[in-house]
């Protein structure tokens, strides 16, 4: 099976909806011609042609609100924001109008648009290309919020995404593009070609929205993680010679939430691993239905680790990245209580 | 602290606009230069914005001091459909003036009536085809009216009652209507702008022949979907028609508070390379003939245009605000433009085919039909009394397939 990296595999996913769907029309900045700043749309201008694919103006609003519009009209609109740190202008679009069409008009009129965005750090980006506004989002009634961690979940979960009914975010976690990033950062980057995800199989498939995945089975205690901190969390799991049950949510809205009661009622102890910050982040949703539905099994308290409530510095990346050092502490501590 | 005590210029100071005229005073429009009517050209529709630009600052009219239609924007309209717009203006007149005394009994929790704007809306529908498609504001109840849309259903929607179309989901007034080319209304304002844009560039996507109407109030152009709808339909050449509703008030603001330093808000089009034309709105021929230029311009492939219409809202924003605690109470009698109903129905009483005695029965009629269908509608409940939505439409719809945690919520809600 050919291996891919995640760049590729989204396109891949892309360009295999285009090729099905004359309805599937990509736009954004720099989308066009030039196929995207992490070259997510390379070529496909060329293939399908500059109605099907094209560059947009600098308007994140404009973009997602002219999108909601082609979705009325019956498209089915994969619109790029170039990073998530600029997706707030759109946030109005996103919230009060793609989410809420459907409910407002009772199915009237109909938002099936997916909204990719580049997010997450470990690239010194610094506030303004480094953000994870996933929490943002999954407070949202009425979208859904999907995480891949490798090219082949990003090109199964981008094709079950483009044939959802209902709005999608789509974050990539762009650290991850090229490789998975246990945390290390000085260390040589793996690419995708040496990781069994990387294989991509060709044409279609899915992998469904709203279906967690375990990345490894442990007894000790369970890891809910998604994106860039799969790895981090499997990283500093075997570093501590710990037996961790490490689950991929993969999609955060709507929730796995049965994968994730019977790995913690399993194992009685739960570390809960995003990079977003800390106070109100997705984290707390997390740790609140953990104890809702596994109070009794319970043998330590939930722990989280996440970014500081700091805005992402530049310098001080790897002070603020939740890396694997910080993680395995808490593994430690969550087994000792 | 500011140092102010150097500098060859002297302090700065900011300036706050404030309208000519504010309560107790004599109302004053004399800064609304009014051509007169049948004054202004007519340019082919393939014109080239920039040889047009003077209509940017200009107001288009037909209808005279005498009630006659003059000049080239005259003659669009045949006597029956003039008498049928008269009756969907009168007719939408009604509607309002029925839900406002509905909303005052408390049947429903919130009312915004067309008084002295139901040209603009009831004109543009005709100009329209079947499947163009309207992002309309929440003052553009006239799409609906002059499209036959079911009177019951709006008041249904308006009364949030068990047949509400809306499943009591929305605001009243928010109506939401594909088959009748109108798109759900928002409640947060200008989102819809860039949305038309974007409906129509997948119309012309798909080779498509409809195209699409965005609308826009005179305050809400300050938001930026304004400007980010400018820019997409200027560079992608969408075919959409652009209209701002200038109606002078956006709730307490004056105009003047969002148009900044610009002559006009039509003239904001100038700066996007789009023909941008002003016209009465009061004047229902003026308003169906430019909505008809610039329709057909979108149609024909040739792009977007944005139309200002200039008009006056007579009655308060909402039910929600009274508008002598920011105007004076006679200035709606002072506005130049007339009301479009009177000027409509002055215009065909001249022309032979109406009388003071046919309208008087046609009003008649009118009435009589809205009260038989608030009848019905109030039959099906009202917002605090008889048929509701039930409490488990409010979970269903959020998506199209209800998730787990929908699910849970609902089963806890004992629904």
């Amino acid at each position: 099976m050919p291996r891919k990296t995640m760049i590729e595999a989204i396109r891949d996913a892309m360009d295999t909806m285009m090729e099905r769907d004359d309805n599937v029309v990509v736009f954004g900045e720099d989308v066009g011609f030039f196929g995207g700043v992490f070259r997510c749309t390379h070529g496909l201008q060329a293939k399908y042609g500059k109605t099907r694919c094209f560059d947009a103006p600098i308007s994140e609003g404009g973009i997602v609100g002219a999108a909601i519009g082609m979705a009325a009209y019956g498209l089915k609109p994969c619109v790029e924001i170039q990073f998530a740190d600029y997706v707030y202008p759109a946030y109005d679009q996103i919230v009060s109008e793609a989410a809420r069409l459907r409910y407002r008009s009772n199915g009237g009129f109909t938002c099936p648009i997916v909204i990719r965005m580049p997010a997450g750090g470990g690239i010194f980006g610094g506030q303004t290309h480094s953000q994870s506004p996933e929490a943002l989002f999954t407070h949202v009634s009425g979208l859904k919020v999907v995480v891949p961690s490798n090219p082949h979940d990003a090109k199964g979960l981008l094709i079950a995404s483009l044939e959802d009914p209902d709005p999608v975010i789509f974050l990539e976690p762009k650290r991850l593009y090229n490789g998975p990033f246990d945390g290390h950062h000085d260390r040589p980057v793996t690419p995708w070609s040496k990781h069994e995800l990387g294989e991509v199989p060709d044409g279609h498939y899915t992998v469904p929205l709203g279906k967690a995945i375990k990345r490894r089975e442990g007894k000790q205690l369970t890891v809910l993680a998604y994106g860039t901190m799969v790895y981090v969390a499997e990283a500093a799991a075997e570093e501590n010679g710990i037996d961790a049950e490490i689950i991929d949510l993969r999609t955060l809205l709507p929730l796995d939430l049965e994968t994730i009661v019977e790995s913690v009622t399993k194992t009685g102890r739960c570390v809960i691993v995003h990079e977003a910050t800390l106070t109100s982040g997705f984290g707390a949703e997390l740790a609140a239905l953990v104890q809702q539905h596994c109070f009794y099994n319970l043998e330590a308290p939930v722990a989280r680790v996440t970014g500081w409530d700091t805005p992402y510095p530049h310098a001080q990346e790897w002070d603020y990245f939740p890396g694997p050092a910080r993680v395995g502490r808490a593994l430690l501590e969550t087994l000792e209580g | 602290m500011p140092d102010n005590s150097s500098g060859e210029f002297g302090p700065l100071s900011l300036h706050v606009p404030e309208p000519a005229v504010r309560p107790g005073g004599e109302p004053d429009f004399s800064n609304v230069n009014i051509p007169e009517a049948g004054s202004v050209r007519r340019p082919p529709v393939d014109a080239n914005p920039e040889e047009i630009r003077d209509l940017a600052f200009s107001i288009i009219r037909v209808l005279n001091r005498d009630g006659e239609a003059v000049g080239p924007w005259a003659g669009e309209l045949t006597d029956e459909q003039l008498v049928e717009g008269l009756r969907h203006m009168m007719t939408l007149r009604t509607f309002d003036a029925r839900m406002q005394i509905a909303q005052r009994q408390g049947k429903t929790s919130f009312y915004m009536q067309h008084l002295g704007e139901e040209a603009v809306s009831c004109a543009f529908r005709k100009a329209l085809s079947p499947g163009d498609m309207n992002f309309p504001t929440y003052r553009q109840a006239g799409l609906l009216i002059a499209d036959d849309y079911p009177m019951v259903e709006m008041m249904c929607q308006i009364y949030s009652n068990e047949k509400d179309p809306l499943k009591g989901r929305q605001l009243p007034i928010m109506y939401s209507s594909k088959e009748h080319g109108f798109f759900s209304i928002s409640g947060n304002l200008a989102t819809q702008y860039i949305q038309a844009v974007g409906w129509a560039m997948a119309s012309a996507i798909k080779n498509d022949t409809k195209i699409a109407a965005g609308w826009i109030g005179d305050g809400s152009t300050a938001e930026s979907d304004f400007h980010a709808a400018l820019v997409f339909a200027s560079t992608y050449k969408a075919p959409v028609v652009l209209n701002i509703v200038n109606n002078q008030w956006a709730i307490s603001t004056f105009q003047g508070i969002a148009r900044g330093g610009a002559g006009t808000f039509a003239a904001r089009g100038l700066g996007f390379g789009m023909p941008a034309l002003r016209v009465d709105g009061n004047d229902y021929l003026a308003v169906f003939a430019v909505a008809k230029w610039a329709i057909e311009r979108a149609r024909r492939n040739l792009g977007p245009t944005v139309v200002e219409y200039v008009t006056y809202r007579a009655g308060a924003h909402s039910t929600s605000d009274d508008p002598s605690a920011y105007r004076p109470k006679t200035e709606s009698d002072a506005w130049p433009l007339g009301d479009p109903v009177m000027r409509l129905k002055n215009h065909l009483i001249g022309r032979g085919v109406w009388s003071e005695e046919r309208h008087t029965q046609a009003e008649a009629e009118i009435l009589d039909t809205v009260i038989t269908a608030q009848k019905e509608a109030e039959s099906f409940g009202t917002l605090h009394a008889g048929g509701k939505p039930s409490a488990r439409d409010m979970f269903e719809g959020v998506y199209e397939e209800m998730p787990p945690h929908l699910r849970r919520q609902r089963q806890q809600a004992g629904v």
